[in-house]
C-alpha cells in the first residue's frame, strides 16, 4: 500500500484510535486519542467511522510526501499548514497529490493537531487498536507504540472526494484564555474536608510541565487529601489528589489501576480541552451534574456515530 | 456493607467490601465472570481491584442507574451463593533470589538472607489484583515479617522480570518500570505478552509459588540480568 513518507516526524506525532478497550483488567492502558472532540471532527470531515487510526501531532513542525492521491483533513492546535506554499484552512479536509508535500509548523494554539486521512492509516492492531502506547510499547506504525521517525511510510489509500468542506466556524473551537473545566464530584470526595472541596473549586490552578498523555498535573494551593488504603480501577479524567496536594487529571495513557484518593472527574467533553493547554495554563473548575454530563456527553456520540 | 456508585460520567464503582480479606480475589473474580457473562454487552471494561470492581460502560447503551439495576439481582445471587472451593490455577514461578535489595531486607526485617528467601518462596499467594501496568499482579499475603513500607524514595528504573516485596504485597514487575518496591530476585519468565492468548497468564484468584534456582538455571531459561 502506498501512503504519506515522513519527511519531518515532529518532537512526537503518535498513530491514535479510539483506544484499547477490553483489556484493562489484565493492566493495559486504553489510549487512544488525548483530543477526542477534535479528532472526530477530523474523522468526521473525511466520512471515516468512529475511532478511524489517525496521526496526533503534538506541537506540529512536519513535513510528508505523498505517494498517492487522496484526501486529508486537519483538525485541533492552530498551525500554520501549506501544500507547496499555498496556505490552508484549520478544520477542513483538502487533496494532496502525489509528489505535493504537505508541511506543518508550530502550534500558534493549542498543542495537538490531528491529520487523519480519507479511509484512515493502516497499521496493525495490538489487541484489538492501533493506538501507540509509548510507555507500555504497544501499537503504532511499529507495533511497539513507537513515534513517528523519519522515512516512515505511513499507509493509506487513493481517494478522491467531491469538493473541500470545514468545519463551520461556531463549532471550531478557541483554544486561548482560561479553560472553566466542568467536574462530577465523587468517589472520595465525601472524605475531603468541605473547606478543601471548596478551595479546589475556587482557586486557579496552572498545568504543570510535568503533564504528558498518562496525567495532566496541576501546580496551586496544595490541597489536604484524606488517605485511601485499597488500590482500584481508576478511569480517564479522574482526579486523583496525591498526599503532595497537587492533583493530577488521569488522561489517554492512564494506569489501570490506582491508590491515590480521587475527588471527582473531568466531565469528558471537557478533558478535551485540558488535553489543548500547554505548561502553566491558568485552568478553574466548577461543578456539573453526572445526569447533565450524560446528556452532552450521549449527543455528542451520536453526531458522530459512535 | 456493599456500594455501588457512579465514576465520572461512563463508569460505575462496586465497592465490595472495606478491606480484603483471603476469600475475597477468588469471589471477586466470580463475580466479575458472572457480570461480563450477563451485562459483557453494556461494558468497555472490567477492573476488579482490592476490594472494588470498576465497570466502565457504554454510556450510548446504559448508565449507572440501568446498570446498578441490573446489577442488583447479580449481586443478591452472589451474597447467597456459598464460597466456592475452587483451588484456582496454581502457577510455579522460578526466582533467582538474588535482588540488589536482599541484603537490606534481610537486615530490616531481622533475618538472614536465607531466612528471607525461605520465608518468601515457603507461601503460597493468591493474585489479589491485576493493575498498574501490563500483567502486574498484586499477590498476598506476603509473611508479616518481611512487611516493610515502600521505598521513601522510588527508584527511576527497575528492570523487567524483578520480583519485588512492599507491605504485605509481592509481585513481579512484567515490563521495566520506575518502582517503590524493594528488589527481591530475578524472574526470567515473560507476563505479559500479546502474541499470546491470554497475554497474561496469571487471573485473579489463581495461586502463586515461587521456586528458588540458582544463576545458571536463571541464565538457561532467558533470564537476563
Amino acid at each position: 500500500m502506498s501512503g504519506l513518507r515522513v519527511l519531518k516526524p515532529g518532537p512526537l506525532s503518535l498513530l491514535q484510535d479510539a483506544g484499547r478497550r477490553g483489556w484493562q483488567h489484565l493492566g493495559v492502558s486504553p489510549s487512544g486519542a488525548l483530543d477526542g472532540h477534535a479528532a472526530a471532527w477530523a474523522n468526521h470531515l473525511l466520512g471515516n467511522p468512529w475511532g478511524t487510526p489517525l496521526l496526533e501531532i503534538a506541537l506540529g513542525d512536519v513535513q510528508l510526501r505523498s505517494e498517492v492521491d487522496t484526501w486529508l483533513a486537519l483538525t485541533g492546535a492552530d498551525l500554520p499548514a501549506s501544500i507547496e506554499g499555498q496556505p490552508l484552512p484549520g478544520w477542513s479536509r483538502f487533496p494532496l497529490r502525489a509528489g505535493q508535500c504537505l508541511r506543518l509548523g508550530f502550534a500558534r494554539s493549542g498543542q495537538r493537531a490531528y491529520l487523519a486521512a480519507a479511509g484512515g492509516f493502516q497499521a496493525a492492531a495490538v489487541l484489538g487498536s492501533v493506538s501507540a502506547q509509548s510507555r507500555e510499547g504497544f501499537g503504532g506504525l511499529d507495533g511497539q507504540g513507537g513515534k513517528l521517525r523519519v522515512g516512515d511510510l505511513l499507509p493509506c489509500a487513493a481517494a478522491h472526494l467531491p469538493r473541500a468542506a470545514s468545519v463551520p466556524w461556531p463549532y471550531q473551537p478557541s483554544y486561548r484564555g482560561t479553560p472553566l473545566l466542568r467536574v462530577i464530584t465523587g468517589g472520595d470526595a465525601v472524605e475531603f474536608a468541605e473547606e478543601q472541596l471548596q478551595a479546589f473549586f475556587e482557586q486557579g490552578w496552572q498545568l504543570s510541565p510535568q503533564s504528558d498523555r498518562m496525567g495532566a498535573r496541576l501546580q496551586g494551593e496544595p490541597l489536604q487529601a484524606p488517605s485511601r488504603q485499597w488500590s482500584l480501577g481508576v478511569n480517564r479524567g479522574a482526579i486523583q489528589v496525591p498526599p503532595d496536594g497537587q492533583p493530577i487529571i488521569l488522561q489517554a495513557d492512564h494506569q489501570t489501576m490506582g491508590g491515590y484518593p480521587i475527588l471527582g472527574w473531568l466531565h469528558p467533553l471537557d478533558l478535551w480541552r485540558l488535553a489543548q493547554s500547554p505548561a502553566q495554563q491558568a485552568v478553574r473548575f466548577t461543578p456539573v451534574s453526572v445526569s447533565d454530563a450524560q446528556a452532552e456527553l450521549r449527543e455528542f456520540y451520536r453526531f458522530f456515530g459512535r | 456493607m456493599i456500594r455501588l456508585e457512579p465514576a465520572g460520567a461512563e463508569a460505575l464503582l462496586l465497592v465490595l467490601a472495606d478491606r480484603p480479606d483471603a476469600q475475597l480475589p477468588q469471589r471477586l473474580a466470580q463475580l466479575a465472570e458472572a457480570v461480563r457473562a450477563e451485562l459483557g454487552e453494556l461494558l468497555t471494561d472490567l477492573v476488579p481491584g482490592w476490594t472494588s470492581l470498576l465497570l466502565h460502560y457504554d454510556l450510548c447503551r446504559t448508565d449507572h442507574l440501568d446498570l446498578a439495576a441490573r446489577l442488583t439481582p447479580l449481586l443478591e445471587r452472589w451474597l447467597a451463593e456459598p464460597l466456592s472451593v475452587q483451588p484456582g490455577h496454581l502457577h510455579e514461578i522460578p526466582i533467582w533470589y538474588a535482588g540488589a535489595d536482599l541484603p537490606e531486607i534481610a537486615t530490616a526485617c531481622d533475618l538472614s538472607v536465607a531466612q528471607v528467601i525461605e520465608l518468601h518462596s515457603s507461601t503460597e499467594y493468591r493474585v489479589g489484583a491485576i493493575g498498574f501496568a501490563p500483567g502486574f499482579a498484586y499477590l498476598g499475603e506476603l509473611h508479616e515479617r518481611l512487611a516493610l513500607p515502600r521505598r521513601a524514595t522510588p527508584r527511576t528504573h527497575v528492570p523487567a522480570g524483578s520480583l519485588a516485596i512492599a507491605e504485605r504485597q509481592t509481585a513481579v514487575y512484567p515490563q521495566a518500570s520506575p518502582g517503590g518496591w524493594h528488589l527481591l530476585g530475578l524472574c526470567p519468565q515473560s507476563f505479559f505478552d500479546v502474541r499470546r492468548t491470554p497475554p497474561c497468564p496469571l487471573l485473579l484468584g489463581d495461586r502463586v509459588r515461587f521456586l528458588p534456582i540458582g544463576e545458571s538455571a536463571f541464565r538457561a531459561a532467558g533470564g537476563r540480568s
